[in-house]
């Protein structure tokens, strides 16, 4: 029905780049119109900035503080850890609520491995997350190839290994870990050069990644026109520039004036930059973007359904160990009551990032960006003194007011 | 014989796009079992839909008159109070209620909201003996088989004292058996008083059960016939149904001249298909055809005939059970028991339910041509963007996408544009045998004349097309070859010179034991 409309739109092609004279107004419809397709990213986008500024007056500026800032990240990098990983289930169209219980479970056998048999932290670091690895291909083969629901699976998952957990640790909380392990979930990058008062590798991380940003956006255009395809005016190209390279900045001068970049947050931003590439131009990240939209049309088209799910639930497995490692080493003990709601909190994420519950839609960076919401609505919550039991009642409101929002969205424009 | 019981009087109705029914008068006369009969998209379903309250009163122009007083359905519940019941082609029974919950669904035997179960049993009890069926009443439903099950539906409309009952192809899911229980059934109904519309393409069955039958063509009535009276043949029916002026364009064909000696781009033996739930029925029984390089082939059939599921299962087994049969590709034979192995041998199906079968409708045009072959524009396993978004842009501009851009969500176009999309990903997949399932249903003309100069296009470029539809001028205007099939079975092959819409639809219509 709105071919009519869509084909009305198509003067706003972009006017040739370089001399976009008087192109001050068709600039701000073009953004305009970016935005509006992706209205669910942009907007959480713009509540995650407008939660933050309103912790920021709220706590007097306490909430941007540097050392709070790296809190920020410590505290939150095992939800953001499953929650890219629950947005690949969930844009496949399925769901994992064993993910919380897999990560103590994960933990415990990192306790048995390193605790109780003293290996070394690195090789019971390969070990656990092959352990993950195997809990998440088993639930992936029941639900793939034995073709019962995801729900079901997972939720005889999270009884299971809950229970696995209990009968490992004995009840008892076990710790401590390796040095080396803990500096890896809770340390920072060390420290190296003249005193600057900030911190030097930090610095150069983040000038190294304005500069990789800025290269690969100039390439991509470059090859972009090689193909005779449109590009942004060159003025919107230069402020895409500046605004991302201002936002790394930011982040860099915060960290760098602490401690520095914690080194979750070097493994967060490689799985969001490795799991955003395999999602957005990987094969595989197409299928399973493809059997979330459409199943039977997918399998028409030549699909390997089955063997994309099972790859994303071994995938969300491994990811949950990895989250399980953080989390034990972190708190430096592993604990039968670890990990207790962590599930909830990933999906909680993926659907404020933007997933759809009949699957198909939805982005890495998107439950990245729902997570930071969830965090930093708890870290800002703390820090003005709201009990936990209004917290709850916050994000959960929260949560259904992002996805309500996106429903309502959807309506008007009538798709 | 008695009076009218229902008229329907200049019925219109327009879909946004599309009018389905333009000017449609039926009278129906009380205790008759009545007919309907026309192609597929002639209005039939519509014109039930608009009598039994579907399409509420003022959706539609034209008034309805049953038992002499004018009828105003806003919902089904109204019509069925008045004693008007349809049973839809597809039914409506939940499967794993009992007979009795199913019977008195939505109009229970109960007392302030409480289920009284002695009297639903006993009631139920006797409803299912009045249809011929003696299972009991606390059976569920998915336990008894799909002739048993249109018996059910029946019961339920007796249940709600039925005087006007409608029955939309009843009989095109039944094996022979128990259409013939079930038309029996409707004769017997008949002799309690109960008049009766039957929507069929069934020809014998039409003269086995009906005594008047009226013609739909392209949303017309074209007229009335007593079935009894000696003058009217199948033949008369059969040119009633089809006698409609050409005044389709077809893209000019060159007569296809076969290589000599080679051997056909696609050849199936024997091919057997078994209903995947049904294993008793088989859905496509024996099928051998050939199609040729550069060569369309067209394969004529009605609903319920079976070509969609001939096609299915040669595609990857995707429909039924597979029971015998083989593929050839070039002579060879081929395994194709999974798409991704159909699709390596260059065989493509483009599927008739392009919502749900055939494209993802809430990702980008973009995505959408290239799902099919993603490995083109991918090296080791990661898909260039750019080359993708370039070969896209070919397609909107070769294939006249109408779109700002290839990112736009296909769900967002019209039919004849998600066609073209559907097409497209085919086409980029590189096949050389295209399935066509349908491939003009629900698009206007002018996008049909699109779609049928790329499929023009394909075949002189060398490669073997099968055209499957319901429309015999497209298939006449477009075919080198028509095959006929009915009730799952080849019935007949035309060249293009023998091949007349009479004809075909004579071997469309054909049953299994007139075939014999």
């Amino acid at each position: 029905m709105s071919s009519t409309e869509v084909t009305d739109k198509t003067p706003a092609a972009a006017p040739p780049g370089g001399n976009g004279a008087g192109g001050g107004d068709g600039l701000l419809q073009l953004m305009l119109d970016g935005m509006r397709r992706n209205m669910r990213q942009y907007g959480m986008l713009i509540a995650l900035g407008l939660i933050v500024a309103l912790f920021a007056v709220w706590t007097d500026g306490d909430l941007l503080l540097p050392r709070n800032v790296s809190n920020l990240v410590l505290q939150n990098s095992y939800i953001l850890i499953l929650a890219i990983g629950m947005m690949l289930v969930i844009i496949a169209g399925h769901i994992d609520l064993s993910v919380g219980s897999l990560t103590a479970f994960v933990g415990s056998m990192a306790a048995v491995f390193m605790v109780k048999n003293d290996l070394p932290w690195p090789v019971a670091v390969i070990l656990c997350l092959a352990v993950g690895a195997l809990a998440g291909a088993i639930q992936g083969w029941f639900i793939a190839y034995g073709g019962i629901p995801s729900f079901i699976v997972t939720l005889a998952g999270m009884l299971t290994f809950r229970g696995l957990t209990e009968i490992f640790l004995e009840g008892q909380t076990l710790g401590p870990f390796p040095k080396g392990l803990q500096t890896v979930a809770n340390g920072f990058m060390p420290e190296v050069g003249p005193e600057t008062n900030y911190h030097n590798l930090t610095l150069l991380l983040g000038i190294g990644l304005i500069a990789l940003v800025v290269l690969q956006e100039v390439r991509d255009r470059r090859r972009q026109k090689e193909f005779d395809l449109e590009v942004l005016p060159a003025k919107l190209f230069l402020l895409k520039l500046v605004a991302l390279g201002a936002a790394i900045l930011v982040v860099t001068m915060l960290l760098a004036s602490y401690k520095g970049a914690p080194i979750v947050l070097l493994i967060l931003g490689a799985l969001l930059v490795g799991f955003g590439y395999v999602m957005r131009n990987a094969v595989v990240g197409r299928h399973i973007y493809a059997i979330g939209g459409n199943l039977p049309a997918a399998k028409l088209s030549g699909v390997r359904d089955k063997k994309v799910t099972f790859l994303v639930f071994l995938n969300m497995g491994m990811l949950a160990a990895l989250a399980g490692l953080v989390f034990a080493a972190r708190f430096n003990a592993a604990s039968p009551k670890a990990g207790l709601n962590f599930e909830l909190e990933a999906i909680a994420a993926s659907f404020i990032g933007g997933a759809s519950m009949s699957g198909g839609v939805g982005t890495v960076l998107g439950a990245i960006i729902g997570g930071l919401v969830l965090g930093v609505l708890n870290n800002g919550m703390n820090l003005v003194g709201i009990g936990t039991d209004w917290q709850q009642v916050i994000k959960g409101l929260v949560l259904l007011a992002a996805v309500g929002f996106d429903v309502w969205n959807k309506r008007k424009s009538g798709s | 014989m008695a009076g009218p019981v229902l008229e329907m009087r200049s019925i219109v109705k327009t879909f946004p796009g599309v009018k389905a029914l333009s000017d449609v008068t039926l009278t129906v006369r009380k205790g008759e079992v009545h007919a309907i009969c026309g192609e597929n998209g002639a209005g039939k379903s519509t014109l039930m839909k608009v009598l039994s309250g579907v399409h509420p009163h003022g959706s539609y122009e034209g008034d309805i008159l049953f038992e002499g007083e004018p009828c105003e359905f806003k919902d089904i519940r109204a019509s069925e109070q008045r004693g008007i019941v349809i049973i839809h082609q597809e039914l409506a029974l939940s499967p794993f209620l009992s007979l009795a919950e199913n019977i008195f669904l939505g109009n229970e035997h109960a007392t302030r909201g409480f289920i009284n179960w002695n009297a639903t049993l006993k009631h139920a009890t006797e409803l299912l003996r009045r249809v011929g069926l003696s299972d009991h009443p606390d059976t569920r439903v998915a336990d008894i088989g799909v002739g048993k099950q249109q018996l059910v539906e029946i019961a339920k409309a007796l249940s709600k004292k039925v005087k006007l009952l409608i029955l939309d192809e009843p009989t095109a899911a039944l094996n022979d058996e128990d259409s013939d229980k079930l038309l029996d059934l409707i004769l017997e109904l008949k002799e309690q008083g109960i008049t009766s519309i039957i929507i069929s393409h069934k020809l014998n069955e039409i003269r086995k059960v009906a005594d008047s039958v009226t013609i739909l063509r392209d949303g017309r009535t074209i007229e009335t016939l007593d079935v009894k009276a000696a003058e009217t043949s199948e033949d008369r029916i059969i040119s009633g149904m089809v006698g409609r002026d050409l005044e389709h364009r077809f893209p000019e064909r060159s007569p296809h001249r076969p290589e000599e000696g080679a051997a056909p781009a696609l050849e199936v033996r024997n091919w057997t298909v078994h209903h995947p739930i049904d294993q008793q029925r088989k859905v496509v029984d024996d099928v051998s055809l050939e199609v040729r390089r550069g060569e369309i082939v067209g394969i004529a059939g009605l609903m319920g005939a079976g070509r969609t599921e001939l096609a299915m299962s040669i595609f990857g087994r995707t429909y039924g059970r597979y029971a015998a049969g083989t593929v050839l590709k070039d002579g060879t034979e081929i395994r194709t028991k999974t798409v991704p192995e159909a699709v390596a041998h260059g065989i493509a199906y483009v599927t008739e339910d392009r919502k749900h079968f055939g494209l993802n409708l809430i990702d980008t045009i973009n995505r959408n041509i290239s799902l099919s072959a993603l490995k083109k524009v991918a090296r080791r396993g990661v898909v260039d963007e750019h080359e993708e978004r370039q070969v896209s842009e070919r397609f909107r501009k070769s294939m006249n996408i109408k779109a700002p851009t290839v990112f736009e969500p296909v769900g967002k176009l019209s039919g004849g544009n998600q066609q073209k999309v559907v097409l497209s990903k085919w086409i980029f997949a590189g096949p050389d045998v295209l399935i066509l399932d349908e491939p003009t249903r629900g698009i206007d003309v002018g996008a049909k004349y699109e779609i049928y100069t790329v499929i023009d296009k394909l075949a002189a470029e060398g490669k073997a097309v099968v055209f499957i539809s319901s429309e015999l001028p497209e298939l006449l205007g477009m075919c080198d070859r028509i095959y006929t099939m009915a009730a799952g079975r080849l019935t007949g092959e035309f060249s293009r010179a023998e091949a007349s819409q009479e004809s075909l639809m004579r071997q469309m219509t054909k049953d299994k034991e007139v075939s014999r």
